[in-house]
């Protein structure tokens, strides 16, 4: 009784931790809450459900406690996704064993009570191997491009046949070969899953396989009748499913396409070999540019967070304010390598969040903007995704930068960005392009703006 | 049984409910924070070890103590710095 007391109020504190989230001034607190929530949690089951072996989990807990904390603290924010992505891949991993242990110490078990755990096992396994690789593309230990094994998709049909007949095989026949052979197949599956998506589409493989961990913790509470996990899991289930569909739709694409489309790698080479015209600018051009402007909006992408210029734009931006210059973010969706990556990136440069506005909200008045500086982004920009149905970004909401009065353009070179796709934006005559390193090239331009 | 799946739909109505008014500014966050309350798979690490009774339950069960505390703490953590960075 007062042990499903304390998993109430532990579940309570999950639901108010993520309602916390709905709004950035109260978030902190939340988090306390739900970290406050698992506090109650653990120590209900540690005192009311261990009956031996107490000192070994405790060793274990810290143990854990001395490799997460000193991980979590150090990480750089431009490195969150692959962390997070770590986290999750254990999390699953962990699902799957204790649902691994419960098969064995229950012998007689009933067939719902199978299904649960050959469903934890299958799940776990996917998303531990799965994240695993998600990390390794991210922390760019291997390849971000879209990896396609020779006969990758019969390989992977393969092994989702075989986990299927395995999961039937387990729940007529309880045997724990057959489950710890589901387990290996179900980590051969989450690698088979992971591999063909490419660097770009990174961010939903992370926030599915976010939702599968969550999935496989609520099965565990079958597993264990536990109502905590089932909550819980849940929750985490809704959030990752929710945020995978918000990313397809901010793709343009769905779901089926970008995990089994691997993109046709179709590169779209330029119109041929004409070589066509762009015209760049000075630091001196872009400064008058700027400082004379009424009304800029500030699009960045990844590669502001790669040349580490965050603080640079914000100087730069703050610079521009101080004369009287009406300056605004827009923040694609997509900007970054998980959701809302750009959002935790430019916080860390202290950028208010007030001034981080949505597609929704700068498109409609992109007219009257003067100049639209784009930073270290592309593929967010290219009306190609509006106006060419041949481009394979075609359908994917942009910012209608090109409507904007002039564009500043900040790039390292002419090289496409991550989709491989040539973008008409260069060849406005509206553009200015602003060739160098991004954070190097906004500090020339922040000394140029002083010197107006 | 029906007990359990009745939490699991009701459940189900909440997160999508919750999750759905959640910021976009915080969607990182959000993820980070919801991998940490996955980490509550600690708990059932927890018991399954604080029963075993053979030495193969005691080794799944230990691992996955450990790994489901790296999860919690390190999901927490995270979750705290970046929200730590939107509070003014």
């Amino acid at each position: 009784m007062t042990v499903q007391l304390m998993y109430l109020v532990a579940s309570v504190c999950f639901v108010l931790a993520l309602k916390g989230l709905s709004s950035p001034k109260y978030a902190r607190y939340g988090n306390f809450i739900g970290a406050f929530g698992m506090l109650v949690a653990v120590v209900t089951a540690y005192v009311h459900g261990v009956v031996h072996n107490g000192l070994w989990i405790l060793i274990a807990v810290a143990l854990g406690v001395v490799v997460g904390i000193p991980a979590a603290r150090s990480v750089k924010m431009t490195a969150i996704p692959q962390m997070v992505a770590l986290f999750n891949g254990v999390g699953g991993a962990a699902a799957a064993l204790v649902a691994l242990a419960e098969f064995f110490a229950v012998p007689d078990s009933t067939v719902l009570f199978r299904l649960a755990t050959v469903l934890t096992v299958l799940i776990g396994s996917v998303s531990f191997s799965g994240s695993v690789v998600t990390f390794l593309k991210l922390q760019e230990l291997m390849t971000t491009r879209p990896v396609l094994l020779p006969a990758g998709q019969q390989l992977a049909i393969a092994a989702a046949a075989s986990s299927i007949a395995l999961c039937a095989l387990t729940i007529a026949v309880p045997n724990g070969f057959l489950l710890w052979l589901l387990a290996v197949v179900g980590l051969a599956l989450g690698v088979l899953f992971v591999l063909p998506v490419g660097g770009a589409d990174v961010p939903i493989a992370i926030s599915l396989l976010n939702a599968f961990t969550g999935l496989a913790v609520a099965a565990s509470g079958y597993v264990l009748a536990n109502t905590l996990l089932i909550v819980a899991g849940t929750l985490v289930g809704a959030s990752g499913t929710i945020l995978t569909r918000l990313m397809a739709q901010a793709m343009g694409r769905s779901l089926a396409n970008i995990l089994f489309g691997a993109f046709k790698a179709k590169t779209v080479v330029a119109q041929g070999e004409e070589q066509r015209t762009v015209k760049s600018g000075t630091v001196e051009d872009v400064a008058i540019l700027l400082g004379y402007a009424n009304n800029v909006v500030v699009v960045p992408g990844y590669g502001l967070a790669v040349a580490q210029a965050q603080h640079a734009v914000r100087e730069l931006v703050a610079q521009l304010e101080r004369r009287g210059v009406s300056v605004a973010y827009g923040i694609h969706p997509v900007a970054g390598r998980m959701p809302g990556h750009m959002n935790v990136l430019l916080a860390e440069a202290d950028v208010p969040y007030e001034q981080l506005k949505e597609l929704d909200d700068v498109n409609p008045g992109i007219t009257s903007v003067d100049v639209a500086v784009v930073v270290g982004a592309n593929d967010v920009v290219n009306p190609g995704a509006r106006d060419e149905p041949s481009s394979p970004i075609y359908g994917m909401p942009i910012f209608d930068v090109d409507r904007a009065k002039s564009v500043v353009f900040m790039k390292r070179s002419m090289r496409p960005g991550f989709a491989g796709v040539d973008n008409e934006l260069l060849y406005n005559p509206k553009t200015t392009l602003l060739f160098g390193d991004a954070k190097d090239s906004l500090t020339k331009l922040l000394a140029a703006v002083k010197q107006l | 049984m029906i007990d359990l799946l009745t939490i699991f739909v009701l459940a189900v109505f909440v997160g999508f409910e919750v999750v759905s008014k959640v910021s976009t500014i915080l969607h990182t966050p959000l993820m980070s924070g919801a991998n940490a309350i996955h980490g509550v798979i600690l708990v059932g690490a927890i018991l399954i070890t604080g029963s075993a009774e053979s030495t193969l339950e005691l080794v799944l069960g230990l691992v996955a103590v450990f790994l489901a505390t790296v999860n919690v703490v390190g999901g927490f953590v995270v979750t705290d710095r970046m929200l730590e960075m939107f509070k003014r």
